[in-house]
């Protein structure tokens, strides 16, 4: 079996070129692949469409942010990924095999999104429980410096916090020492400074070489966490990018300006500006070039003052996406 | 061998709940001293030939493992419920290592029933040849497989909040009707339904300790038929449960 670290040079320029997943790099096969995934539930309301036909494909080594709100079809996603749930049509490849091959090989370590720990055992008999199962486990000792877990390994699971509980779950997903890393909203149940311990932890495996998909719906974990971010909405993938590239989509930045006269028509024709709003005496300009919008502004109004340029962050960007409906359009998708 | 270590910490996690420990074990014992310790004096128990303290030593041994192992099913529901069952789905455990784990850790705490009843009977002065003693623990640890099987099966099919109804209204119904408590005769719809049960084997296979004859042919046929009808379904149930609870 080939360890990961001899495919994670592909560049990272050449990774995000392809609109479409199948122009992704791929490198022997080796990788992560989502095709024409779809996925419905019966509800007493009719059919639920989890998953539209969405298809991604992921490089060795990549760490890819799945960001959404809730009920965006993250989780159904993920769980056809680890081969929890069939899809009702599309297919998944994992380093080119099934879920289930793969699982079987020990190339995948997950954290799923509910789930506590079976109890009467210390974090440490868990670990080697769990570890026990897998061809070439990580070292015990080392999973426990990894995460953290040092000074508890001793204690009973059922004695852990919400935190500590977490970091034990991240630390069985990484005991089989695997290829690809699944995590499905990780963080939840962890305070701020947690949270960053925790990220720190999974950017040191990141670092050896894996694959990383998360799921999350706190937009500055994608943004700060992931080198490319997977936006869904209703089932579908709206946008898939870095997530500088995901903020340049809706306007990268947003010019705010006292100026009492102008038409919104009239200032959304600016060169560079995507969308005008007025707010009482003050418009806001949403911009795909801020530089070029500025300058037209200026020239044709200027009376406009108290500017202010901000960048806009993958907050706005999110709302942007997701909210519109014309992106729920499978052509919308992606036009990255 | 990988599996071994993965079932040893299994066991260890069975030894250490104590409340369940206390349940599944004190109680038939507990139960067994209330009934047989005011009637030690009871040598032919409505007319079976048997001595009270006897009939109900192997009763309550034969109730005691067959909880035991259903209640497996318990323990399974909640770790279903939390999440714990789809945590194994992500990992290389095979059903079959799976299975073996839980149903060692099941055998154990029969095998612990079963030694402290047979203490338990002795100090009310039941005594029987090591013979009998072991032709009686040998059949009631094959008569069990069919509940082991059940108990996993159950675990997977029923969500936490009404495992404990199922398994203990399941128990006592199949103990009822396997003449656990009162002889069936040797007529009758309730003799004809019972010996079609497992129960009613594991009762003779109890009471083989008395009589120190084994089952007949058609109790083996019935302990097999169910066997395979439970695995399959206990394999079934396992396979099909990978849904968030």
């Amino acid at each position: 079996m080939q360890r990961p670290g001899t495919s994670s040079a592909v560049s990272s320029n050449r990774r995000y070129a392809g609109r479409v997943a199948s122009t992704y790099p791929t490198v022997d096969g080796e990788e992560i692949r989502l095709d024409g995934l779809s996925k419905s539930f019966r509800s007493p309301e009719g059919p639920v469409h989890a998953v539209r036909d969405i298809d991604v494909a992921i490089a060795r080594g990549e760490t890819v942010g799945l960001l959404g709100p809730n009920g965006a079809g993250k989780s159904t996603t993920i769980d056809m990924l680890l081969g929890l749930q069939p899809p009702d049509s599309g297919g998944v490849s994992l380093f080119g095999r099934t879920p289930r091959q793969a699982v079987d090989a020990g190339l995948v370590g997950a954290m799923l999104q509910t789930g506590a720990l079976i109890q009467y055992l210390s974090v440490r008999e868990l670990l080697a429980m769990m570890a026990s199962i897998y061809p070439a486990p990580l070292g015990i000792d080392e999973v426990l410096e990894q995460t953290g877990l040092e000074a508890i390994s001793g204690r009973r699971t059922q004695k852990l916090s919400g935190g500590e509980t977490q970091r034990v779950r991240f630390a069985l997903a990484i005991v089989s020492d695997p290829d690809l890393l699944v995590l499905d909203e990780p963080t939840v149940a962890m305070d701020v400074e947690s949270r960053h311990e925790f990220w720190n932890s999974m950017r040191a495996f990141a670092a050896r070489g894996k694959t990383v998909v998360f799921a999350t719906h706190y937009l500055e974990e994608a943004d700060q966490n992931a080198d490319r971010v997977v936006l869904m909405a209703h089932g579908r993938i709206v946008a898939d990018g870095p997530p500088t590239e995901i903020k340049g989509r809706v306007g990268s930045r947003t010019i705010r300006a006292t100026l009492p006269d102008a038409a919104p028509g009239e200032l959304s024709t600016l060169p560079g500006v995507a969308s005008a709003d007025r707010h009482g005496e003050s418009v806001l300009l949403s911009c795909a070039d801020s530089d070029q919008a500025i300058r037209a502004l200026l020239e044709r109004f200027p009376a406009a003052r108290d500017i202010e340029i901000t960048g806009a962050g993958l907050e706005d960007a999110f709302l942007a996406l997701t909210a519109d409906p014309d992106s729920d359009a499978p052509d919308a998708a992606v036009a990255l | 061998m990988r599996g071994l270590v993965y079932t040893r910490y299994e066991l260890l996690r069975a030894f250490r709940n104590r409340r369940f420990f206390f349940f599944s074990i004190g109680f038939p014992l507990l139960f067994y001293f209330v009934i047989a310790s005011p009637n030690r004096g009871v040598t032919n128990f409505d007319r079976s030939g048997i001595s009270l303290p006897l009939y109900y030593m192997v009763g309550l041994t034969s109730f005691g493992t067959m909880v035991a192992m259903i209640s497996t099913g318990t323990r399974i529901a909640s770790e279903r419920q939390i999440g714990w069952t789809r945590q194994l789905r992500i990992t290389p455990l095979s059903t079959r290592a799976y299975f073996r784990a839980k149903v060692l850790a099941a055998y154990m705490m029969s095998g612990l029933t079963i030694v402290l009843l047979g203490l338990a009977g002795s100090s009310l002065g039941v005594s029987l040849p090591a013979g009998h003693w072991l032709a009686m623990v040998g059949l009631i640890l094959i008569a069990l497989l069919p509940f082991a099987a059940l108990g996993i099966m159950l675990g997977h099919l029923i969500n936490v909040d009404s495992i404990g109804p199922a398994t203990g209204g399941g128990a006592s119904l199949l103990a009822f009707l396997g003449g656990t408590w009162f002889p069936l005769g040797s007529h009758g719809f309730l003799f004809e339904l019972g010996r079609l049960l497992p129960s009613y084997w594991l009762v003779q296979a109890a009471h083989t300790g008395l009589t120190g004859h084994g089952w007949p042919l058609r109790g083996w046929i019935v302990i097999a038929v169910w066997s395979a009808v439970l695995v399959a379904g206990a394999f079934y149930a396992f396979r099909r449960d990978t849904k968030r609870v």
